[in-house]
């Protein structure tokens, strides 16, 4: 894990991770929504165990349901991170 | 439907076949020292948990004829849900099975129960078997298969004087077994309880005789009958069975 962690970085592990959870990978972009991925609650747990296990950044329940968009995840991972 | 992957199985009898192991609390001895060998004998290694009886959990799992390993803890311990599944994934594998056995009691009358009694029943039956199934189901989730079984009690959803924090435990643990098993249901994971009526163990010795005249099978269940329960809602063939009880109580409760 390195000291500053980048959008770069983060956006291929969130991607791939979310590609395993459920949704095609062509659908993932930053501003797509959850609900156009039909991501869930149990998606987003084990999303938020896999950015724990790989970036050390605890996403809890209350940011979880704040982030709406793959990209905000990302940016919060990142500032999360730093 | 593609076939998962199958692995071979540690010990004759062939029922396990997947990787991993299964973790047992409360293993030393009754209805938890059956369980252990039971899922032994389907070929799962097993790490059974113990508070104070050391010698009996080691005699149990140096009997079992495949892995199997014997963990001092007690569970109502913060750390404890982390120390052990960390400790049984270091020498077995993952925890693909987790039984929360491990139970007490502590009875009297509701108007007589003391804060540490009703405390000290809740932590061990139903907080501690929350935090192991929530640390197990992380990885259970991510491998998209797991098995968690709680075992409950029929008292709980049946009354019995006395046994008001015990009752209270069991009726949480059914509670939540039930909206775990939905949360995780697409993940392969399934979780179910098993309610056991008077089974002999050291937990029952006491008990009055005259109880067994109210059993429809006239006997008291023997650790084994709810060992068997374990058994299958442990194997792939009930991988369609989920946020269920299974109550074994010779008729008790019909």
């Amino acid at each position: 894990m390195s000291a500053t962690v980048t959008a770069e970085q983060v956006q291929p592990v969130v991607y791939d991770a979310l590609a395993e959870i459920g949704p095609d990978r062509d659908q993932i972009t930053n501003d797509a929504t959850w609900e156009e991925l039909d991501v869930d609650s149990l998606d987003l747990a084990e999303l938020s165990q896999v950015v724990e296990e790989k970036f050390g950044v605890r996403l809890k329940g209350d940011d979880v349901a704040q982030i709406k968009t793959v990209g905000e995840a990302i940016d919060l991972i990142v500032a999360r991170a730093g | 439907m593609a076939l998962e992957t199958v692995t071979e199985p540690s010990a004759p009898g062939g029922a396990r076949t997947r990787e991993g192991c299964a973790l047992v609390t409360g293993g030393s001895r009754g209805i938890g020292a059956a369980v252990a060998r039971a899922l032994a004998a389907d070929g799962w290694p097993v790490a059974l948990t113990y508070r104070s009886g050391a010698d009996a959990a080691r005699a149990v799992a140096d009997g079992i004829e495949g892995d199997a390993v014997a963990l001092e803890a007690d569970v109502t311990a913060p750390e404890a849900a982390e120390t052990l599944l960390a400790e049984a994934e270091e020498r077995l594998g993952p925890v693909a099975v987790l039984v929360n056995n491990a139970g007490v009691r502590a009875d009297g009358l509701a108007v007589q129960l003391d804060d540490e009694q009703w405390d000290a029943v809740l932590a061990t039956n139903l907080t501690a078997a929350f935090r192991l199934t929530r640390r197990a189901l992380r990885g259970m989730v991510r491998r998209r298969h797991g098995r968690v079984i709680n075992i409950a009690s029929v008292v709980g959803p049946r009354a019995n004087p006395g046994q008001a924090n015990y009752a209270a435990s069991k009726a949480g643990l059914i509670g939540m077994t039930k909206t775990i098993a939905v949360e995780v249901a697409r993940r392969g994971v399934t979780v179910n309880a098993i309610a056991p009526g008077f089974i002999t163990t050291d937990m029952t010795a006491e008990l009055p005789e005259d109880v067994l005249g109210e059993i429809p099978a006239r006997r008291a269940g023997r650790p084994e009958d709810v060992a068997a329960c374990v058994r299958f809602l442990a194997s792939d063939e009930a991988a369609y069975v989920t946020g269920t009880v299974l109550t074994v109580d010779g008729g008790l409760s019909a």
